[in-house]
């Protein structure tokens, strides 16, 4: 068994406001797949390996806001999302869904639940049916969740949902089949299908990276737009941090199965703590061409995920680790209030002359150098 | 072309016609034309369907023979696409290389890196087996994965090494030109900043001129000194990324780049409504019109010309043409350019212009000196030159 070292509970986020539970709650997450072993091995009783795709994962989302799973391929935010969705099961930790601890239910038990959280997924080339003419696809969820007394009753689901969507009037795609519908508009489609159920939370697994670039922006807004009247809660995985940045509220970025940076989307973004999160937004393209400060370019690829390394899983890129980085594994803390960082002031830092801030209980980094001024500065 | 560098590549007036199955034809590539010098790096930028790989296609001699090829192709001067495939095929991958799109996957999974990247050199006749294998390892060096990695197998190799051996296969031949077909797409931002690196470094230390063809504005920005723009077809938009971004002359551009988000850009991201024009059907006047925030009278009617509007940027847009047209198509952030200084010359039926190799990479930014060229007074000398004759108002459908 691969247990992750005790810890405690995510620290609550920071809203006030809220006392019903929250929508989404990951507590200590952890998602493990069985490594093939040759028979060789397996007679000679080789120990079970396991890649440890989601290994110790926190977060809490409410309803009406949207969280960023950001992170580079194999970093386990895809992992992530189908264990809170029990496509796979946990091997440890606990999902909490408006308050329910869902970890252990039964697929059956789960059911009545699948309809109030739905998926939308990449490719909408490939996720509708192009057999299927919108209205059935976006009706056949109303079908299979047994929802809509009269025909006439679904119709009036389904011309709301993809009105919702972005497609009015509805009567004019009604009846055409995908292929007769441009990319984004099939990804509205889509996104009518997963929301024709009233769902709380939308998992959006790179919504909108199959798109061009002129008609992704409209998706985005679209996807922005559901969650503002706060009836439900947007999970978004993404690799841009750009369209993070842009449109989510927090930011969580993973590396090897941990969230390493987690907090208010503007905040990770601009102050960014984690010496992983440094490097990469250091490294996404800027539209100006004069902005892009000097590119810290990180040497070989996320390591496998079957040898997680002792102590801090990202030591062995990282510029500025320390020998006690090899021992100690860094848990989410909230980040030690630093230097000010030049640049733009972070909201809500203090003038200068104040005492210095407190640590920041909203913005959490596993570092044990999260204090450290960003290199070069 | 240019007083700086002499081109390796000039492509000027490149067309591409594909034979439809049902009888018709769909013009992919409407005259394009620009030139690349040495060591130069060249952003190729525009959405699915804008023609942006089908050009470079057709510079390397691949298209399928339903697509009709017309202009020129000169490499050094001499024009290889004069004697159909026959004489394209001396030059392909020897002066002309490229990376294609997905090259990455499209690997042998069952043949050794390195003997993959030695067979080509082999087949060219440019070494016995054992020095093709030696200058395979050299070319993995070059691409940063130690010789000895050429040994294994694809599967055993991550993304960004498949993409970098990739990239070895294409310089096999010792090209002087590099076209690169979206290289980063299905890459980490991390993997993509490592091989836009190690494009760059190739670029400067061989002299290789590189077109980076992408969808990706931002990509360009950082990786590329001089971009164009294509937009159903043709180039409507070229010259410095700096001065694409800082003194846009083409509402598609400006759109693309309030299109795309920015890690700490707060302005909101808007799409382009619309979609762009079929190519299987004559397009009258300008084929941005239809999505465009601002059209005016000449734009249904008639077709901008490509022209030079400071120097080394090119842009194909009326408005460009009329001074004092407010909402002249430059960010709203721009340093202050006055309305276009340069008269517009109504020459007669002249390819569009090739965009003049101006900026080699390491001469700096050269964004600068647009606000200079235009001062206030040199308003005058372009007094409401008419872009086209029939700009009245029935023009509009």
């Amino acid at each position: 068994m691969t247990v992750p070292a005790p810890r405690e509970a995510s620290p609550p986020s920071a809203t006030p406001s809220s006392s019903a539970p929250p929508l989404l709650q990951a507590d200590n997450l952890s998602t493990r797949y069985p490594v093939r072993r040759l028979l060789a091995e397996r007679l000679a009783r080789r120990p079970r390996r396991w890649v440890r795709a989601v290994d110790g994962v926190s977060f809490t989302l409410r309803r009406g806001e949207m969280l960023a799973l950001v992170g580079e391929s194999g970093c386990g935010k895809t992992s992530t999302a189908q264990t809170i969705l029990r496509m796979v099961e946990a091997a440890g930790g606990t999902i909490r869904f408006e308050g329910a601890d869902i970890t252990t239910w039964s697929q059956r038990r789960l059911r009545p639940l699948r309809r109030r959280i739905q998926m939308i997924y990449q490719d909408p080339y490939e996720s509708l049916d192009p057999r299927f003419r919108v209205r059935d696809t976006v009706e056949e969820p109303l079908r299979v969740h047994g929802i809509g007394q009269s025909r006439s009753e679904r119709r009036h689901l389904v011309t709301a949902a993809l009105e919702r969507a972005g497609l009015a009037p509805a009567e004019l795609y009604l009846d055409r089949y995908p292929h007769e519908l441009s990319g984004g508009q099939r990804q509205r489609v889509a996104i009518a299908a997963s929301l024709v159920l009233g769902p709380a939370l939308l998992l959006a697994d790179e919504p909108v990276s199959m798109l061009d670039v002129s008609v992704r922006a409209g998706v985005l807004a679209l996807v922005d737009s559901l969650r503002q009247d706060g009836s439900l809660g947007i999970l978004m995985i993404t690799h841009d941090l750009s369209t993070a940045a842009h449109f989510a509220d927090r930011i969580a970025v993973m590396y090897l199965g941990r969230i390493v940076e987690y907090g208010p989307a503007r905040q990770v973004v601009r102050d960014p703590r984690h010496p992983y999160t440094r490097a990469l937004l250091s490294v996404v393209p800027q539209r100006d061409p004069r902005a892009q400060a000097a590119p810290q370019i990180l040497t070989g690829e996320t390591p496998d995920p079957v040898d997680i390394p002792a102590g801090c899983r990202f030591r062995a890129r990282c510029p500025i680790a320390e020998d006690r980085c090899a021992t100690i594994d860094p848990q989410l803390a909230p980040a030690p209030a630093a230097e000010p960082v030049r640049g733009e002031p972070v909201r809500g830092e203090p003038a200068a002359g104040e005492p210095a801030a407190p640590a920041d209980q909203d913005h959490l980094v596993a570092c044990l150098l999260a204090g450290t001024p960003p290199a070069g500065v | 072309m240019t007083g700086t560098a002499p081109a390796v590549l000039e492509v000027a007036d490149l067309h591409v016609w594909f034979r439809l199955p049902g009888g018709g034809e769909l013009h992919a590539v409407q005259g394009v034309s620009f030139t690349l010098a040495a060591g130069e790096r060249l952003g190729l930028v525009g959405e699915s369907g804008s023609g942006k790989t089908t050009a470079i296609l057709a510079l390397m001699g691949l298209l399928p023979p339903t697509a009709t090829v017309a202009g020129e192709v000169r490499i050094d001067g001499t024009n290889i696409l004069a004697g159909g495939e026959d004489s394209v095929r001396p030059h392909r991958w020897t002066d002309l290389a490229m990376v294609f799109q997905g090259a990455m996957n499209a690997l042998n999974p069952v043949r050794r890196v390195a003997a993959q990247i030695a067979e080509p050199i082999q087949l060219h006749g440019r070494a016995s087996a054992a020095a093709a294998r030696q200058r395979a390892g050299e070319l993995l060096e070059l691409v940063g994965i130690p010789a000895a990695a050429g040994q294994r197998y694809p599967h055993e190799f991550s993304g960004g090494m498949r993409q970098r051996a990739a990239i070895a296969m294409a310089l096999a031949c010792e090209p002087r030109v590099l076209l690169a077909d979206e290289p980063t797409t299905a890459l980490d931002v991390m993997v993509q900043a490592q091989i836009l690196d190690l494009l760059t470094r190739l670029s400067a230390e061989l002299g290789l001129a590189l077109i980076l063809v992408t969808h990706d504005l931002p990509l360009v920005a950082q990786a590329c000194p001089r971009a164009a723009v294509m937009y159903a077809g043709q180039i409507v938009e070229a010259g410095p990324t700096d001065a694409l971004y800082h003194a846009t002359r083409h509402p598609y551009t400006r759109l693309l780049f309030a299109a795309t988000p920015d890690l700490f850009g707060d302005d909101p991201v808007t799409s382009i409504p619309g979609i762009p024009p079929r190519l299987d059907r004559p397009v009258t006047g300008c084929s941005f019109q239809p999505r465009c925030d601002r059209a005016f009278e000449p734009c249904p009617v008639t077709a901008p010309r490509l022209r030079e509007v400071t120097a080394g940027h090119v842009a194909a847009c009326h408005l460009n043409d009329v001074p004092g047209v407010p909402g002249r198509p430059a960010r709203p952030d721009a340093p202050a350019v006055p309305a276009p200084a340069v008269p517009v010359r109504d020459a007669p039926a002249v390819p569009a212009p090739a965009v003049p190799v101006r900026d080699a990479p390491g001469r700096g930014v050269p964004g600068q000196g647009i606000p200079a060229q235009g001062g206030p007074g040199q308003d005058a000398p372009a007094p409401a030159v008419p872009a086209s004759p029939a700009t009245d108002s029935d023009g509009r459908p």
